[in-house]
């Protein structure tokens, strides 16, 4: 068996990410399939998160394979002073793929150096979290019929965001316009917008969150401006009703428009949205779990039509 | 030059390796990343020595030891100009710049708490991703550092 692990979405070709696209599409089309019969994973959850562990989980589930490990680091080993390599050891000797999250950064990546079989990085830390990233492209291919040529507007912490982060590199390839809408201390770091540079892709900052952005865009990517990111309180609470979204303001939004966000939403986009037909971020969630049955087969050389 | 001159002829090297042009400031840097303290071999270090390319100069001067590359090539991080020569029978018997390798193994800490490198008992890995001017990257998490935020093991 082929041993290919997921780390971070830059470890996948703009063809892969197609490829997994069209998985991701069959799988939604039949999402029960028995490929994974006799095979056992393991989710090593160093850090809780249900959200990403039961999408996994029932991803696996649904393709037959069972599932050990642990839903946070209290329960395992680490605990009591393991080290990760050890973890990884044991537990590699054991499953057939190892699905794991962990506080801190590069940990997926250093697992997959000492693993005998093949991780998915479920979130190391702030670094990546490549199959939100999966189900991200996998919600704008599904809902503009194309990744090509879009108008991606993204709001809210750009800076800390490891979502919007992993977003735009992957989109990279596939001709976007950004516009990236934050309060200045959470702007867009430096180091994306020389990577937009040097890919000649355009984009345009902007502090205001104005009805004039949103009705130019073809995904609005909602994200939390988190209270604990700002070292300026008053800075804070000048802004933090600056970025909520409310149903008004998308009246005159393309009808192609798409409102995303990785959720868990806090008060950032107001309830009165969710039944506009544009809010997309709760199937964007259920997506998730199509993504996740394409990068389990892709990772372990599954080949499912 | 007379100088210079003067300074070889105090010590100068039957056989063995002359590590030329360190930046003053570093050269007690790359004595402790050589290890020089653990060579038992005759050492001859001088610093604060005049150097028409860069200002004031360090010299080490090491008998009968040659490094290896991997071992010299350490030093690039922090005296990217310096210049090996290898004597044998008083005469230079190759001379050659050192170059920094695209893959620095062990050699710089991380300076992000929060990553696996310092947190396991792990070899550091960073990538070489840009030169002039210099910028290395954590292959752990990604987390990259300029010349100045660079912290030798």
């Amino acid at each position: 068996m082929r041993k290919e692990s997921l780390v971070s979405i830059n470890d996948f070709s703009k063809e892969e990410i197609i490829e997994l696209l069209e998985k991701a599409k069959s799988f939604e089309e039949n999402p029960n399939r028995r490929v994974l019969e006799g095979k056992v994973i393991a989710t090593l959850f160093f850090e809780p998160s249900t959200r990403t562990r039961l999408s996994f989980e029932t991803a696996v589930n649904r393709l037959g394979g069972r599932i050990i490990g642990f839903s946070d680091a209290a329960t395992s080993s680490s605990s009591k002073g393991e080290s990760l390599k050890d973890t990884i050891m044991m537990v590699s000797n054991y499953v057939d793929l190892i699905i794991m999250r962990h506080y801190l950064e590069g940990a997926a990546r250093y697992a997959s150096e000492v693993s005998s079989v093949p991780i998915i990085n479920a979130g190391d830390g702030a670094n990546q979290h490549p199959s939100q990233t999966m189900l991200d492209l996998y919600s704008i291919y599904k809902t503009q019929g194309t990744l090509e040529n879009l108008n991606i507007t993204m709001v809210g912490d750009l800076k800390y965001g490891r979502t919007v982060h992993s977003l735009l590199q992957a989109m990279s390839h596939f001709h976007p316009t950004f516009h990236f809408v934050a309060p200045d201390e959470l702007k867009m770091p430096q180091e994306y917008k020389i990577f937009c540079d040097e890919h000649n892709i355009p984009y345009y900052e902007h502090r205001d969150f104005s009805e004039e952005v949103i009705n130019q865009a073809d995904i609005l990517y909602m994200t939390r401006v988190q209270r604990e990111r700002f070292t300026d309180l008053m800075e804070y609470e000048r802004v933090k009703n600056v970025y909520i979204l409310h149903n008004s303001m998308l009246a005159g939004s393309k009808p192609n428009l798409r409102v995303l966000h990785p959720l868990p939403r806090v008060n950032e986009i107001a309830y009165d949205v969710d039944d506009n037909p544009k809010a997309y971020y709760f199937q964007q969630a259920k997506n998730g779990l199509y993504a996740r049955q394409a990068i389990i087969c892709k990772v372990l050389g599954i080949d499912v039509d | 030059m007379t100088n210079t001159k003067k300074e070889l002829a105090v010590a100068a090297l039957e056989n063995g390796t002359v590590i030329d042009r360190i930046p003053s400031e570093q050269l007690f840097k790359v004595v402790s990343m050589l290890k020089l303290d653990t060579i038992a071999n005759s050492i001859t270090i001088g610093n604060n020595l005049g150097s028409k390319k860069i200002g004031k100069k360090g010299i080490i001067k090491v008998a009968d030891y040659f490094f290896k590359d991997e071992e010299i090539n350490k030093i690039a991080l922090i005296a990217p100009d310096a210049t090996i020569n290898v004597i044998r029978d008083y005469k230079v018997v190759e001379k050659y710049s050192i170059t920094l390798h695209e893959t620095l193994r062990g050699i710089v800490r991380c300076n992000n708490p929060k990553c696996i490198s310092n947190n396991e008992p792990m070899e550091t890995v960073f990538h070489v991703t840009r030169r002039e001017p210099l910028e290395v990257t954590c292959r752990y998490c990604n987390r990259s550092m300029n010349a100045q935020e660079i912290e030798i093991l």
